[in-house]
């Protein structure tokens, strides 16, 4: 797939709109998980618009993500970043052609001390 | 048999690069009624112009069609050029080719087959046009302006300044708007009240302006030149010719804890007061919400110590009925509420304020003593954050905020942040914004001193949380360019909320049948070409109701509407649309259905001699239209179940010609 | 009902001359694109609309007619549009009797600021009514002029 049809198929398998973006930053600014993480909201909807789809996807930090929500909620521009992000952690899941979580894993790992949308979120990321 | 003349327009390339004006005055040249038809680039400019009154002139012509840009254009226009040829100019018939067919049609085919079409529909009205002639009617001389803030005193000191009398509907106790809660004003750092007051003095002592305050406007009738207005003054329960505005009354009264609207609630007031020192009129007026003697006739101190006698328990409203021949509405606007903002702990900590709020903070007459401290423990702030665009520039979907930008806030924002740093060199403060527009003069100037001069911290970033910590308020923001998220201690935080007109702006919309746009800004005749006008004849515009402005912008449009109010009073009549509503007097059986459907009561009924069988003569009641109040919209030609009813200029027989000449 | 698919339908347009006339214009300021087959005619007010004028252009063989007018409310003559609502839903319950397609007559306000929303319920429209074909039902073939 080139990249702009790549981008494209992000942006309709997210649901967000990268185009209202307006790169103000409150995304960023209510992001949690800002110090674990090598790109940062606010550069979600640029780079997958621009085409840096595969650059995006091979970031490490965007597991970090805690899928919180947080600067889809903050965002004034209804852009979705946190939708952004995960189409792309599915985009890049899909790629590697594998479960890394399957649900029969998650009692093993369970400890009372994790909250449960970790685990809802741990699904997320990284089962297909 | 009409001898009809068609003028097809090029418009330069506008229409003529989607649109072959040779085959379209060729076609209609073959239209039956017409004699002559001809395409010419320009047929409004002068030549174009001259060649119309000279085929006038030459040919005989009865009636003229023009194939050009929309009537809305240049009907009058076209009229014109007819009427000093010598030709009525209601024989005068517009095809919209430009706007309605080369403008949304780019197959040059297709656009040309419609011209014909609209350009044959145009002809076949025109066969049936008769001449008519236009009605007057008489101008009031007197003006209302409704709002009296700094667009309605200005609006208003300029048409008194002309010679006509103003009346200035204001629903607070006072004018003065929102400018009179401002500290200083930017660029220049006026202290508003210094410029403004004068002003107000000027407008409450003008022979030609009365102040009705405390009071609104409660119904409209009539159109441009003759409305008849209902205003409703509210009761203060003070005499206002009695009362000195000593203010020994707002001093002695018993209930203090009413919030102070002037200081945004920061402070409270008494039940009867005077919103500020410098209120014009200085009168004072009981709040009945929370006045003692008007809820259980407890108390009665004011009443007391007034030595004027002025307090009168018993007042009721009283509804004044005026004139007036022009309309301005002034009504202003307001912060937005913040409720969907909370992520700012808006309502969480008595230190997160917004920027109006910080402006009475700041200011000597509010509620600190102009001493800038935290309005929980009355602290002084030693850091202090501003987050820009709060509520404004949001995505209309999301439903959370204004999709527009509220203009003032990047401007209001450097200079809150100067004034502070100026004033306490020890305060650091953050501004997080998204841009920094400064557009006006001296603006991007004012701005530089901010961030040079008064080492103000402008970081490109938005704030994603504000949580009050212990006696902190801990700021989460971004830093785009840096790359960073930073968490800064703050003590204050001020929030530039957007900016929403006024909330009596609505029902005064519909009331004067003046279109507004979905966010209650009033919509102006033309966005370019006639802003201070409303489509509504009669009815103008001043200040931020039409859009948000800054006080520079709102002055120059106070008087722009100004100078149209004077345009149109200067008048001594005005010439009114001869597109009438005429009933057929020997088909009217006097059934009165016309009459419940006319929007001004221009129908009225009248015994009717005719002549009856056998030569003797019959009374009969008809209806009767006054061409000087129907204003044209044909509601009565439905309504009439005989048929007698038509409307000149839009009549059956040529509405029913143009659908003919369509569906051919 | 055969559809043709070279059928172009003949829409006539009643728009109110304050508002919805100028969305028409707005929409060719603003270059936006509806099909040809619009014909606009202009009416001081949506409550000029004589039902009759709705026949007539059936009977000469319009496939499509739309009244476009002020916003509830927002009347340049402050009640016609209320008067021109109330009407054309008796008409239309007729038309639906006479066995008339509902979807061939439609009612849309439009403001002077809504060039957008103009030429999209042109676009919709067009492509509603040309989905239904020809006018058989109301056609007068007497009147025919060709």
């Amino acid at each position: 797939m080139n990249k702009k049809d790549l981008s494209a198929e992000i942006i309709r398998i997210s649901g967000g709109s990268p185009e209202k973006c307006m790169r103000c930053g409150k995304c960023t600014g209510a992001c949690p998980a800002f110090d674990d993480m090598e790109v940062h909201p606010h550069q979600f909807a640029t780079m997958i618009r621009e085409g840096r789809v595969e650059e995006l996807a091979a970031k490490k930090g965007l597991y970090n993500c805690m899928s919180c929500f947080a600067c889809s909620e903050r965002c004034p521009r209804s852009v979705e970043p946190a939708r952004l992000i995960e189409a792309v952690r599915v985009y890049a899941l899909r790629q590697s052609g594998g479960n890394h979580l399957a649900a029969d894993d998650v009692p093993g790992l369970l400890d009372e001390a994790l909250p449960q949308q970790a685990i809802t979120s741990a699904l997320r990321k990284y089962a297909k | 048999m009409q001898r009809i003349g068609v003028f097809v327009c090029w418009c330069g390339s506008n229409i003529a690069a989607t649109v072959d004006v040779q085959a379209v005055s060729d076609a209609l040249a073959r239209e039956p009624g017409v004699v002559f038809a001809a395409n010419y680039q320009y047929m409004c400019s002068q030549a174009g112009q001259d060649m119309i009154r000279d085929k006038i002139h030459e040919l005989g012509l009865t009636g003229v069609v023009i194939c050009s840009c929309s009537p809305r254009m240049h009907e009058a226009t076209f009229r014109k050029t007819c009427e000093k040829a010598g030709l009525n100019p209601y024989m005068v018939e517009i095809a919209n080719i430009r706007e309605q067919v080369s403008w949304v049609h780019k197959d040059k085919a297709v656009g040309t087959e419609k011209a014909i079409v609209l350009g044959r529909a145009a002809i076949a009205k025109v066969q049936l046009n008769t001449p008519l002639i236009a009605g007057e009617t008489p101008v009031t001389k007197r003006a209302l302006v409704i709002g009296g803030g700094i667009a309605g005193i200005q609006t208003a000191l300029d048409i008194a300044d002309a010679g006509f009398p103003v009346d200035i509907v204001e629903q607070k106790p006072t004018i003065g708007g929102k400018m009179a809660q401002l500290d200083k004003t930017f660029p220049t750092l006026d202290c508003a009240a210094c410029i403004l007051t004068p002003k107000m003095v000027e407008a409450g002592q003008h022979e030609n302006i009365r102040i009705l305050s405390y009071s609104e406007v409660e119904e409209v009738h009539g159109f441009v030149g003759n409305f008849d207005v209902k205003i409703r003054r509210k009761a203060r329960f003070v005499d206002e010719t009695k009362c000195t505005g000593c203010g020994l009354c707002t001093e002695k009264c018993p209930m203090r804890k009413v919030p102070n609207e002037f200081n945004m609630g920061l402070d409270n007031r008494s039940a009867i007061y005077i919103p500020f020192a410098q209120a014009v009129p200085k009168v004072a007026t009981i709040d009945p919400r929370y006045c003692m003697m008007l809820n259980s006739g407890k108390c009665g101190v004011c009443s007391k110590v007034c030595e004027a006698g002025a307090i009168n328990y018993k007042q009721e409203d009283e509804i004044l009925e005026e004139k007036y021949g022009a309309i301005v509405a002034a009504t202003g606007f307001n912060p937005i509420s913040l409720d969907k903002f909370d992520e700012f702990a808006y309502s969480r900590s008595p230190d997160v304020v917004t920027s109006l709020e910080f402006e009475r903070l700041m200011n000597a007459a509010g509620p600190t003593g102009g001493t800038l401290l935290r309005p929980s423990d009355h602290e002084h702030p030693h850091t202090i954050v501003f987050v820009q665009c709060v509520g404004s520039r949001c995505d209309a979907s999301a439903e959370k905020g204004k999709e527009y930008c509220s203009k003032i806030c990047c401007m209001y924002t450097a200079k809150h942040a100067m004034l502070t740093r100026e004033k306490y060199p020890d305060t650091e403060v953050y501004v997080f914004y998204i841009d920094v527009r400064t557009p006006g003069k001296g603006f991007d100037e004012f701005y530089r001193r901010a961030v040079e001069q008064y080492d103000v911290h402008y970081i490109k970033g938005m704030v994603g949380k504000v949580v009050p910590e212990g006696k902190k308020l801990r700021v989460q923001a971004s830093d785009l360019l840096d790359d960073r998220q930073l968490v800064i201690d703050a003590d204050l935080v001020v929030l530039a909320a957007a900016i929403e007109p006024d909330k009596s702006a609505r029902p005064l919309a519909t009331k004067l049948t003046a279109s507004m746009d979905t966010n209650d800004f009033f919509t102006e005749a033309h966005p370019k070409l006639r802003p201070v006008e409303s489509p509504t004849a009669g009815v103008f515009l001043s200040g931020a109701c039409q859009g948000p402005k800054d006080i520079p912008d709102t002055v120059a449009q106070a008087g722009a509407a100004a100078s149209k109010v004077i345009g149109l009073l200067v008048k001594d009549k005005l010439i009114g649309n001869p597109c009438v509503a005429k009933p057929d007097e020997l088909m009217c059986n006097g059934c009165s259905s016309c009459e419940k459907v006319c929007p001004y009561g221009a129908i009225t009924y009248e015994d009717k001699p005719l002549r009856g069988p056998n030569r003797t003569t019959v009374y009969r009641r008809v209806a009767c239209v006054n061409p000087a109040v129907c204003q044209g919209c044909g509601a009565c030609t439905v309504a009439c179940p005989s048929g007698a009813m038509d409307l000149q200029g839009f009549s059956n027989r040529q509405i029913m010609a143009e659908v003919d000449a369509i569906c051919r | 009902m055969q559809v043709n698919e070279a059928f172009t339908p003949t829409i006539v347009a009643f728009c109110c001359n304050w508002c919805s006339y100028a969305g028409a214009d707005l929409s060719g300021n603003n270059r936006l694109s509806y099909p040809a087959n619009v014909k606009i005619i202009r009416i001081p007010c949506s409550c000029r609309l004589n039902p009759m004028f709705v026949l007539r252009a059936f009977q000469r063989g319009a496939d499509g007619v739309i009244l476009c007018g002020c916003h509830p409310g927002d009347c340049h003559y402050s009640t016609g549009n209320y008067y021109a609502r109330r009407r054309m839903t008796l008409l239309f319950s007729m038309l639906d009797y006479l066995g008339i397609e509902r979807e061939r007559t439609r009612v849309e306000w439009v403001s002077a600021a809504e060039g957008a929303k103009f030429a999209q319920t042109m676009n919709e429209f067009v492509e509603t009514v040309t989905a239904l074909g020809e006018n058989r039902r109301l056609e007068d073939f007497r009147c025919k002029v060709r």
